[in-house]
């Protein structure tokens, strides 16, 4: 590999990089100029759209064809809302580009809303993230105060106002359609689509949803064009038509049992593996690994075995996986119990579920009420068939739920039981050894203790 | 519930409501106004209590119901008192895997709370979190605005003591900013 020149994070290690002159220094708001200056908001579009750049905030969508989305000849007005929401379990590297170097989204921000004629931008943060939320307000205070957003910013009639909205401890606000409802001031129930949010979004307006790393990406494309950005990643696979690509860098993050936790950018396709050795230092403690979420807990477990996948937004699906998620590694070393695992990852969902979709709702609260039941050694064989079947049919795959949180939530439990399966039956057998063949039902047990919610 | 207060003395200061009303350019619905509301009165009062629905009701033009159901749908918001620390020990899985819960219920017994209980004193409030977005310092707390990375078993003593001295700071109003 040519040697990587981060972009994302060149700024982070220099003092003060979270304020107006550190970033200005480096070159930052040249690429906005540059836009208003020379550029159509349609050149903008298609600029963003040949660079290839995905969504990063999961999902992975072409960020230029959501932003062609927008109808042309709407009166407007035209909304964007950010995504800094990121709650997914493992996921921290929004906070890291928030906190260290806030002006570097605002920019992609004010380029994002040129590109789509919105002149008001809600920054929806999540609560937890104090920090981010001052330095944030506090680079758009310094903005106003020199004249780069208001009603006619940079003196070029650009108008741009930008709201930060914080939420309140709802991982279902990462969902575009629950945030545009939270913002809305209503529970962050996820709407059926269609509409998209594009023809009918915030405020039954044209709105377009990025994540807060789509955004950084965005004046790095402006400044450096689309032949840079292409040479990084892995090129669209040209046997599969509906296969964009991979490009660009990206921020990925790694925790659990690993030497160095930390954020690491690098171009889209690194492995597992390397990740985990040459960036962070190697499984902890001498230890062997077991298993890795690729992407974020929703994604599912990536095998010890199974550690060479790239990490591209095609490599985890190959192995099994839901997809890149959030590009969030979080090892487990060969210590784990797999029941630990999915009990964890059962908990969050059913503690996440916003109740809004039946299967979605009663499905993870029995998934961690059976899980809690084989950790506490009441487990029966049978209930691995209980949990397959939950897996199998909660989300938006099976077609019963209205956003993607079941799917997140069913696959840890068919990634665990198909790749551990062995682990599950031999702790059922070695912790219920009377009653593990039983499979007439069985009282649910209490849930309590710290587990209890 | 807690018996209602007398109608004569609103939860909502003038500034209070001055503050909600300056909000009103920035959204195209009143609606909209509803969660910086609550947090306004959730940031002065360490909860939002039930008299205080109908007043903002009131100020967005909105039925009580509507607000009451967006509030509850986020379990963020008490309607009984908090203490002047909120602290959330993150049990998500990368801080799990480094020893989250048994942090969380030494906490717990250090505190001689239960998970989501406010000490006798009236100084914190402790509550588990789910994923934090702290996972590169896992095991991690949020106190207020101060997060404790990494903590060890070892540490919890120490940190809670933190935590009171942080409250106390709160209470008197000599807090020092954490940025």
């Amino acid at each position: 590999m040519a040697e990587f020149e981060p972009v994302l994070t060149a700024n982070i290690h220099k003092p003060d990089s979270h304020t107006l002159p550190v970033y200005e220094a480096g070159g930052g708001y040249q690429a906005i100029r540059k836009v208003l200056g020379e550029m159509s908001p349609v050149q903008v579009v298609d600029l963003v759209k040949a660079s290839g750049l995905r969504g990063r905030g999961g999902a992975g969508f072409p960020c230029g064809l959501k932003w062609s989305f927008l109808p042309q000849n709407h009166p407007g007005p035209f909304y964007m809302c950010i995504n800094a929401d990121e709650s997914e379990p493992g996921t921290f590297n929004n906070r890291i580009l928030m906190e260290l170097d806030p002006h570097q989204v605002i920019e992609g921000i004010m380029i994002g809303c040129y590109a789509t004629k919105a002149t008001t931008a809600y920054l929806y943060l999540r609560y937890e993230y104090p920090t981010a939320y001052r330095r944030l307000q506090q680079a758009i205070d310094e903005c106003y105060a020199k004249g780069y957003l208001g009603d006619n910013a940079f003196g070029k009639g650009f108008a741009l106002n930008i709201y930060m909205h914080r939420g309140a401890a709802a991982y279902i606000c990462g969902e575009e359609t629950g945030l545009i409802e939270s913002l809305e001031g209503k529970r962050a129930w996820p709407r059926i689509k269609p509409p998209f949010p594009a023809i009918e979004g915030a405020f039954k307006k044209p709105t377009v949803v990025n994540n807060i790393e789509t955004l950084a990406c965005v004046p790095h494309i402006v400044n450096r064009g689309v032949d840079w950005f292409k040479s990084m990643g892995i090129p669209a696979d040209p046997n599969n038509p509906r296969d964009p690509g991979s490009y660009g860098p990206k921020l990925y993050c790694i925790s659990g049992h690993i030497e160095k936790p930390g954020c690491y950018e690098m171009p889209l396709g690194v492995t597992c593996r390397e990740l985990v050795e040459r960036y962070g230092g190697g499984v902890w403690k001498g230890r062997k690994g077991k298993a890795a979420i690729p992407g974020g807990i929703s994604m599912g477990l990536l095998s010890e075995p199974e550690w060479d996948t790239k990490l591209d937004f095609a490599g985890p699906g190959k192995a099994g996986c839901l997809g890149l998620g959030t590009a969030a590694v979080v090892v487990l070393d060969e210590t784990v119990s797999i029941v630990d695992f999915l009990h964890n990852s059962c908990r969050f969902f059913a503690h996440e579920s916003c109740g809004q979709c039946t299967p979605c709702r009663e499905g993870t609260s029995w998934s961690e009420r059976i899980l809690y039941r084989i950790k506490q050694g009441k487990g029966r064989l049978k209930d691995l068939d209980l949990l397959a079947t939950i897996g199998d049919s909660i989300g938006i795959m099976p077609g019963t739920t209205i956003c993607g949180l079941a799917d997140g939530a069913a696959w840890p439990i068919k990634n665990a039981l198909k790749k551990f399966r062995g682990e599950f039956e031999d702790y059922i057998k070695r912790t219920n050894p009377t009653g593990y063949a039983n499979s007439q039902p069985v009282e649910a047990l209490e849930v309590i203790g710290l587990g209890a919610h | 519930m807690t018996t209602a207060t007398a109608p004569t003395t609103p939860v909502l200061t003038p500034e209070m409501v001055a503050a909600i009303q300056a909000l009103f350019p920035r959204y195209p619905t009143r609606q909209a106004i509803t969660l910086p509301a609550l947090h306004m009165v959730n940031a002065k009062l360490r909860h939002v209590p039930m008299a205080a629905i109908p007043e903002i009701a009131k100020v967005l033009e909105l039925s009580p119901a509507q607000i009451y159901d967006t509030m509850t749908f986020y379990g963020f918001f008490k309607t009984e008192q908090g203490g002047y620390v909120r602290a959330w020990v993150c049990r998500s899985i990368s801080c799990a895997l480094r020893g989250a819960e048994e942090v969380l219920e030494k906490m717990c017994d250090t505190l001689h709370v239960h998970p989501g209980g406010t000490t006798d004193d009236g100084k914190i409030t402790l509550e588990f979190g789910e994923c934090l977005g702290l996972c590169d310092f896992a095991p991690a707390v949020l106190a207020n605005e101060q997060v404790y990375k990494s903590v060890s078993l070892d540490q919890v003593d120490e940190i809670c003591a933190l935590m009171k001295v942080q409250a106390e700071q709160q209470a008197n109003g000599t807090a020092i900013p954490t940025l």
